[in-house]
């Protein structure tokens, strides 16, 4: 029962998604495929990964997992309901002082049951005026523990205009997700980071004023 | 038959004979350009399907379908505007409040108010909406582009649904056709000026704002739908040298709305308005000839035919 519903939730929310944004994903590097992936993306709005989730065709959708924040989703029941069984998402303990489980191997546990994660190297959501912020560790720290795993950078075009912090009312714009080529693991931490930054900025589209 | 139905039955044979030789072409000398052609031709179909759902379907029918072709069009447009998130009030009131109301307003059928409301009370109302956020930087151009992806994608679109209001003495009941009219004259032309341009055109019109269209396809696509528009005086209420002379305007208009949407897309930094129609681009990229040609068509048939204004 309860899966129906989540079934069901999650469909609506994809068809909400593509009716208010039209989003279009643009496999410029990459294919969609059953392969176990690692998508990374700039994070702008806390319905990124909605977004990104609505990009993948549906048989991969089913596969691909969001890592995101447990004391977002258990702060009540519906976001409980959303964050772990509509989207299923890898809910991690943000504190170090109070988590139980590490969260490079709760994600890299996940890829071992054969799904892709979805994440936001970023951190938290960017309020600034850049277009990224510095990425944080885990990627790396993710990548080394796993590296058979495809790292595919993503970058996620105007949904911040659609609901803007604040707001309470998501407005119509086109919103595009570009999907890039995979990237080569490297050893060198400050590397590999930069490299994994410069991947996802360089899918941001050069049109218009974004 | 009725007129509508040897109209569109006209459209079909011709969009069957498009597609066939799409196809040959596409077996003889396969190439880019050809799958572009049968994208285009394969939207059409939809295209004209949906018209014809909406002409059978009558009047509401209409007013939805044109409804949904301007919350297409306004989200293309502010999708490239200078908007920033101080105006996402306005840019919501545009959506749920504006567009909505002007469509329910043509359904009713309250001239008086559906005529002047974009321009006239929403077009006060938006720059007071932002300026309550207090944010002063780029505020004339923001609001600006806000105002134009009213009159551009609402008002000027729901022009369409509009004649089904007109009252012409001895056309009663036959509006639909004046929108075939309209529709056909400014997509022919559209064509015909592509199709012109392919075959002789050498001279460039206007290399800044449009690189391909070209004097010759010009005047042949503007010729040419005008005479097809006089000899389709017979399913208007226009003579056979009204009617060559609505479509001449109607072409006209339609060429220089090309003219001013390619100068906004080339202002904004983009090729197409959307991707949304294959082979195409977006909703605006068919509309645009339209949005300009609709509103004087309009005007010029209700000053000139219905007798009791």
């Amino acid at each position: 029962m309860r899966r129906l519903a989540a079934h069901f939730v999650a469909g609506a929310i994809v068809i909400f998604a593509r009716a208010l944004t039209a989003v279009r994903g643009v496999w410029k590097g990459v294919a969609p495929a059953p392969t176990r992936r690692v998508y990374f993306a700039n994070h702008t709005s806390n319905a990124d990964f909605i977004l990104l989730w609505a990009a993948i065709p549906p048989q991969y959708r089913r596969h691909t997992r969001p890592v995101a924040a447990a004391d977002y989703w258990f702060k009540n029941k519906l976001r409980t309901f959303i964050g772990r069984d509509v989207v299923r998402g890898v809910l991690i303990d943000r504190d170090p002082e109070t988590r139980s489980e590490d969260p490079v191997t709760q994600m890299a546990e996940a890829t071992d049951a054969g799904d892709s994660l979805i994440i936001f190297p970023e951190g938290l959501r960017n309020m600034t005026g850049a277009d990224l912020l510095p990425f944080k560790t885990g990627l790396f720290h993710l990548a080394t523990a796993r590296p058979e795993l495809e790292l595919v950078p993503v970058w996620i075009e105007n949904l911040n205009r659609v609901m803007p912090k604040g707001e309470i009312i998501p407005v119509p714009f086109l919103c595009t997700v570009t999907f890039g080529a995979p990237l080569a693991y490297s050893t060198d931490k400050a590397r590999f980071l930069q490299t994994a930054y410069d991947a996802v900025l360089a899918l941001k589209p050069d049109t218009g004023d974004g | 038959m009725t007129e509508l139905q040897i109209l569109f039955t006209g459209i079909l044979v011709l969009l069957l004979a498009a597609t066939i030789v799409a196809h040959v072409l596409d077996e003889v000398r396969p190439s880019p350009s050809v799958d572009n052609l049968i994208a285009r031709i394969n939207a059409w179909w939809i295209m004209v399907l949906a018209l014809a759902i909406a002409f059978g379907l009558g009047r509401t029918a209409m007013v939805v379908l044109f409804a949904f072709a301007s919350f297409n069009a306004m989200r293309e447009f502010v999708t490239i505007a200078a908007t920033r998130r101080e105006d996402h009030l306005a840019v919501a009131a545009a959506f749920f409040i504006i567009l909505p109301l002007q469509y329910y307003m043509i359904w009713m059928d309250w001239y008086g108010m559906f005529s002047i409301f974009i321009p006239v009370y929403a077009f006060l109302l938006m720059p007071i909406v932002a300026v309550l956020k207090g944010e002063t930087e780029d505020f004339l151009v923001r609001i600006a582009s806000v105002q134009w992806a009213l009159m551009i994608a609402v008002y000027c679109v729901s022009y369409v649904p509009v004649f089904l209001s007109l009252e012409i003495p001895g056309f009663e009941g036959k509006n639909l056709l004046l929108i075939a009219f309209l529709i056909l004259i400014v997509q022919l032309s559209d064509v015909l000026q592509y199709v012109w341009g392919k075959a002789i055109g050498r001279h460039k019109i206007a290399p800044r704002l449009s690189p391909s269209k070209t004097i010759e396809g010009f005047l042949g696509g503007v010729i040419s739908a005008t005479l097809i528009g006089a000899a389709m005086f017979w399913i208007t209420p226009f003579t056979f040298w009204q009617a060559g002379l609505m479509a001449l305007g109607i072409s006209l208009m339609g060429f220089l709305g090309g003219l001013v949407m390619s100068a906004i897309k080339r202002d904004r930094g983009v090729k197409d308005w959307g991707d949304s129609i294959a082979g195409h681009g977006g909703f605006l990229d068919r509309l645009d000839s339209l949005v300009f040609a609709a509103p004087l068509f309009f005007h010029l048939t209700r000053f000139f035919w219905m007798t009791n204004l």
